[in-house]
């Protein structure tokens, strides 16, 4: 069984976000980029998968400029097989890069797609649910366990209520949460590996998939700064601020 | 703060080792610092714990080709890494061990006794040059090796032989006879391989240093120690060129380790200038404070472009003496007004044993000391300038 992970480019976890003075985004120039950790846990997820037989090939794809290869690197560089690149026009939004995901499932019939459940820079979490609807099989979001039985897998799900288990029949779409798992530490070998792994570009023109301009972004702003706090004396005073400002 | 990853162009594969490096550096290395230095000793079961980890990682040996198994890292990556490392002490950080490069001239019999067990993690080796009386002016040094039959007999004292860890075996320099050189005689100096289990060899726990204290040093006495002459390293009386190959680029990569610190501490520094307030505001505010951190900034950023210059130039089989003399003397020197600054900013928690700063200002004063003091990396650069001047 094939497993195929997706792997986005995000500015790192570390980074204090800026908005750009135009408010035309927020500001990557001179700005760290990593692998967005919730689709690490996924790639971890699938390798120890393969490492324990039940995965015969894992495929790292990405949607993204050529700079998103350091991340199909890194990806190869933790076990992955090979990496897909599939190089956009224009904006990039869920829908399309779902549409983009299904292509190349129905190129490569992957018995598993893993992703994050969102990705920490736009936190939409809509592109796994996305790809389930187009390509027609079952989700499993928010994984917190994940358990092959045969021709179905068992997943437990992070919800409101608390943990919930399903079992979906595969292929199907697992979005993955961060308790799932914890990455390994790439190995200076693998790295040195990683090089000579196959990259694939693919031109989004060559997919035949409509860009979807459904949606547009007007403008970034930051959060207004946080207003100062006040102390309270007792719990009495605590209900008496909130219900003044309308809290409760 | 720029990160070394922005304002230098790293391929991926450097890119990569450091991120993992600065993970694996998180989980196993940082945690144990405050309580090493508070023991003046690393517990051995985690400094196992982390050797294992980095052999597990290949991250031992890295500095070393990959023909005798090691990581294959060019001397660029190796100071990124180097960078890396500094910012912990040598008590943790050795134990991602980068057995010195000197082991390269094993041959025959030594590669399989001392070389590969040096790479594979199962010896770790020491570098025994400095003496009581023989620092700075090394030729100074008592140590002999007499020939005696086929064999030498060793005999002297070392001290301030660091380790991470008791070593299995010393390359000890010692005086094998005098040459004639038009200025006069000349000790010739040989490095010998000598294990530690050698009768007449002893080797004693030295005096508590107050930087880097988990990081001990060793005093190393001989009394009539005899070695074949197969425990020459390199040739008989040229110890000192073999040293001396090895020695110019661990200036660099001290020099790097302490860009590496200077980063942490600018770190903390900028911190505590944005959190603690005083008169109303953020002592940042204060140009006493920002100004101090402007100037922490720059010569960071002029000790990285130093050290990455020889680094370079070093891949490329250009570097000079000189080269890494200025890489190790305005780094070392950079960090310890970094580590000045960083104490003043915090005022009296600067020197509070709670927080790591005081210890990072301990750390720092060793590095214009070791490996060449200021006044000898001094010495080389202005030695190499003046000779331009007086050939003309």
């Amino acid at each position: 069984m094939k497993v195929l992970v997706g792997i986005k480019r995000v500015v790192d976890y570390n980074v204090r976000i800026k908005v750009r003075s135009d408010g035309s985004g927020v500001e990557t120039d001179g700005v760290k980029m990593s692998v967005n950790p919730f689709d690490e846990i996924a790639l971890e997820e699938a390798l120890r998968m393969r490492e324990a037989g039940h995965a015969s090939e894992v495929i790292v794809v990405s949607v993204g400029g050529d700079e998103c290869q350091q991340q199909l690197r890194t990806g190869l560089a933790m076990g992955a097989d090979r990496a897909i690149q599939v190089r956009p026009e224009g904006e990039v939004q869920p829908l399309t890069v779902a549409r983009i995901l299904l292509a190349i499932a129905q190129r490569e019939q992957p018995g598993l797609v893993l992703l994050g459940k969102q990705a920490i820079d736009d936190d939409c979490n809509q592109t796994g649910q996305m790809l389930a609807a187009l390509w027609d099989r079952p989700q499993a979001t928010f994984a917190s366990r994940l358990e092959l039985a045969g021709e179905a897998a068992r997943v437990t799900r992070e919800v409101d209520a608390g943990l919930e288990t399903i079992e979906v029949d595969l292929p199907a779409v697992v979005t993955v949460d961060l308790r799932l798992n914890e990455p390994r530490f790439v190995k200076l070998p693998d790295i040195m590996k990683a090089k000579r792994k196959p990259l694939e570009v693919i031109e989004f023109g060559d997919l035949e998939i409509a860009p979807d301009p459904s949606m547009a972004v007007s403008h970034h702003a930051p959060p207004p700064p946080r207003a100062r706090g006040i102390m309270v004396e007792d719990t009495a005073q605590l209900v008496a601020e909130l219900k003044n400002r309308g809290l409760l | 703060m720029p990160e070394i990853d922005m304002y230098f162009q790293l391929t991926d594969e450097q890119r990569m080792i450091l991120d993992s490096l600065r993970g694996f550096m998180e989980q196993e290395i940082f945690p144990h610092e405050a309580e090493a230095d508070r023991a003046g000793q690393l517990a051995p079961e985690i400094g196992e714990r982390i050797k294992r980890k980095a052999l597990e990682m290949g991250f031992y040996a890295m500095n070393l080709p990959t023909s005798v198994g090691g990581g294959g890292l060019d001397y660029t990556t190796m100071g990124l890494v180097e960078r890396e490392l500094g910012k912990a002490g040598w008590a943790l950080s050795g134990f991602v061990t980068r057995p010195t490069e000197l082991l390269l001239a094993c041959e025959g019999e030594q590669v399989e006794r001392y070389l590969e067990p040096c790479v594979s993690g199962e010896k770790h080796e020491c570098f025994a040059l400095t003496e009581p009386g023989a620092g700075s002016d090394i030729l100074s040094m008592k140590t002999r090796a007499v020939a005696d039959g086929g064999d030498y007999v060793i005999d002297g004292f070392k001290h301030f032989i660091s380790a991470h860890t008791p070593p299995d075996f010393a390359i000890v320099f010692a005086v094998t006879g005098e040459d004639r050189t038009e200025r006069g005689a000349r000790k010739r100096v040989t490095a010998f391989l000598v294990d530690r289990d050698a009768p007449g060899f002893e080797f004693t726990l030295g005096p508590q240093c107050t930087s880097q204290r988990a990081y001990r040093t060793y005093q190393l006495s001989f009394d009539g120690v005899r070695v074949g002459k197969g425990q020459i390293l390199g040739e008989e009386g040229r110890g000192l060129e073999l040293a001396d190959k090895w020695l110019k680029m661990g200036r660099v990569y001290v020099g790097a380790q302490c860009c590496g610190k200077m980063e942490r501490l600018l770190d903390l520094a900028a911190e505590w200038a944005t959190t603690r307030k005083q008169f109303g505001k953020p002592i940042g505010r204060f140009q006493g404070t920002s100004f101090k951190l402007a100037d922490m900034a720059t010569e960071l950023q002029a000790a990285d472009l130093l050290v990455m210059h020889a680094c370079r130039k070093a891949d490329a089989g250009s570097m000079t003496p000189q080269d890494a003399a200025m890489a190790k003397l305005f780094a070392t020197e950079a960090l310890g007004r970094a580590a000045d600054s960083t104490v003043q900013i915090y005022g009296g928690m600067g020197l509070m044993e709670e927080l790591p700063v005081e210890r990072l200002w301990r750390d720092a004063r060793l590095e214009r000391i070791w490996d060449g003091t200021s006044e000898i990396q001094r010495h080389i650069i202005s030695r190499t300038l003046l000779r331009e001047y007086e050939a003309t």
